[in-house]
């Protein structure tokens, strides 16, 4: 129970994958322009994610050693079909915003690098476990990039006004360079706060010691 | 026994009498004449815009460097300077708080991030100027002269203006760039007093006018309309973001003229100088590698 609760929990915060890992960075600066498109690109991503997991731990054993990563992609960009031939036909706007980054789905970082690191060598229940944590680290990185550059590159969130009309949008913000920038931002901060809890953690060792 | 026992130190053995502080004053004061024909042609506005970016670009660059628990440089100048050639290179009916957040952001953005004076790869200045146009596009186009909109000469065809109005600066355009007369004062006065290398203005307005006439545009209209002199002589020259050696200046100045050209020929945008010499400040360091001068006494045939 004790493992189930770490392997989840690892990649909300402490292995975020945006935010502490720094892989899968194209899609997080590619389409997180508007908070929708963050939010709706961490959640196809972790819904592959967790299913590519799944199956991977599953047949680990079937897959010959030297052949294993051409497995892995055959196996992900299964799911990653499944995904946009839903999207296309159910949520046809979302699918033309995500545009390419969806079928890209497929060599994504985060997604090969939890086969190879994790799924591969861990049991099925796991491997589940850290898929969810990591696909809800992706959702939440994702979506808040999202959020920061649509509110002040247009004043809005999810599509509603919530700056005041006298605010004046910063263009910047919903274009490249203000991907760059929100995302190094937020680098700065999770780091701060990680790097105060590490010493908060390491001190109140030295006391009860 | 005395003469034996000699001092050991790393070079540099000979030391010049200037300082940073030095340097950025002279700086500050071949601004002047610009910034008095900025306030000569467009009034109160040339004040107000270069004022309050550079009590912005000041403030911000001492809370940076209180927060990252460095010593805070401020009276060295440079971010008064970043303040006032950000100031001078926007138009005049920019609003004040956007010239606030512009300083602020060249500084954190183009500058502390970076490490302070020094260790920024690409002039705070340009990348304040930079971020305003991205963000505000239409407040940072809106050109009056005489508080009437009109376009600058360059979306215009040469033959609308004259040379001497261009010269003088009777012209729209943003505050600082339109005097091409206070503009070389300015360079003269920082050539003088050795702060100014003149290969970088030369190479630069020279690959224009040649790129130009080639072309079949008039040279002295694309040197003198634009923010292109101003550039040349005070954005071109920053001692930080330009490559240290004279051979490498020549290529700097050649190369950000080639962009400029290009931009200006055929880019969508009417002015190219910012990203010219952005992109140049990026391949300064390249530049700088493969323009090494000769080690003394290496590199050399025997009884060559």
């Amino acid at each position: 129970m004790k493992h189930f609760y770490s392997d989840f929990i690892k990649g909300l915060w402490r292995e975020n994958p945006t935010f502490r890992l720094l892989i899968g960075l194209c899609p997080t600066l590619a389409v997180t322009n508007n908070a929708l498109g963050g939010f709706s690109m961490g959640v196809s991503t972790a819904f592959v994610l967790i299913l590519s997991s799944t199956m991977i731990s599953l047949v680990k054993h079937l897959i010959p050693d030297k052949v294993r990563i051409p497995a892995y992609i055959v196996l992900i960009a299964t799911f990653v079909t499944i995904l946009e031939l839903f999207m296309n036909a159910y949520l046809p706007a979302i699918y033309a915003q995500l545009g390419i980054f969806l079928p890209l789905i497929v060599v994504n970082c985060i997604i090969l690098g939890r086969a190879e690191a994790f799924a591969s060598k861990m049991p099925v229940s796991r491997s589940i476990f850290d898929a969810l944590g990591m696909g809800f680290g992706i959702i939440w990185a994702l979506t808040s990039i999202g959020i920061m550059r649509e509110l002040f590159g247009t004043g809005q969130v999810f599509g509603f006004q919530v700056m005041p009309s006298s605010f004046e949008p910063i263009g910047m913000m919903t274009a490249a360079p203000g991907a760059f920038i929100t995302l190094g931002t937020a680098v700065a901060i999770v780091t701060y706060i990680s790097d105060r809890i590490a010493k908060k953690h390491a001190k109140g060792k030295k006391a009860t010691e | 026994m005395e003469e034996t026992r000699f001092k050991i130190s790393p070079s540099p053995h000979i030391r010049d009498e200037d300082s940073t502080q030095n340097i950025m004053l002279t700086v500050v004061v071949a601004l002047l004449p610009v910034w008095i024909a900025a306030t000569y042609f467009f009034g109160f506005d040339s004040i107000r815009l270069v004022v309050l970016s550079s009590l912005s670009a000041i403030i911000t660059e001492a809370i940076c460097q209180k927060l990252r628990k460095r010593p805070v440089t401020v009276w060295d100048g440079s971010a008064l300077i970043t303040g006032m050639l950000l100031g001078l290179s926007v138009p005049p009916t920019l609003p004040s708080w956007m010239i606030v957040f512009g300083a602020a952001v060249a500084i954190i953005v183009g500058k502390q991030l970076f490490g302070g004076l020094g260790g920024n790869p690409f002039n705070p200045a340009l990348v304040g100027r930079a971020i305003l146009v991205i963000s505000f596009p239409s407040p940072m186009s809106k050109w009056t002269i005489d508080g009437i909109t009109t376009a600058t000469p360059l979306m215009e065809s040469a033959g609308n203006f004259a040379y001497h109005e261009l010269f003088f600066g009777n012209i729209a355009g943003s505050i600082g760039e339109t005097s091409a007369f206070a503009i070389l004062l300015g360079g003269i006065f920082m050539y003088y007093r050795g702060v100014l290398d003149y290969r970088m203005p030369v190479s630069f307005l020279g690959t224009v006018a040649i790129l130009s006439i080639l072309l079949g545009q008039d040279p002295i209209f694309q040197i003198l309309s634009g923010s292109l002199l101003f550039a040349a002589i005070f954005m071109a020259s920053d001692l930080v973001t330009t490559p240290v050696t004279p051979k490498g200046r020549w290529i700097f100045g050649i190369g950000a003229g080639v962009i400029l050209t290009v931009i200006r020929t055929w880019g969508s945008l009417p002015e190219g100088v910012t990203y010219s010499i952005l992109l140049m400040n990026a391949a300064t360091p390249l530049i700088n590698r493969y323009t090494r001068p000769r080690i003394y006494g290496r590199g050399v045939k025997a009884n060559g």
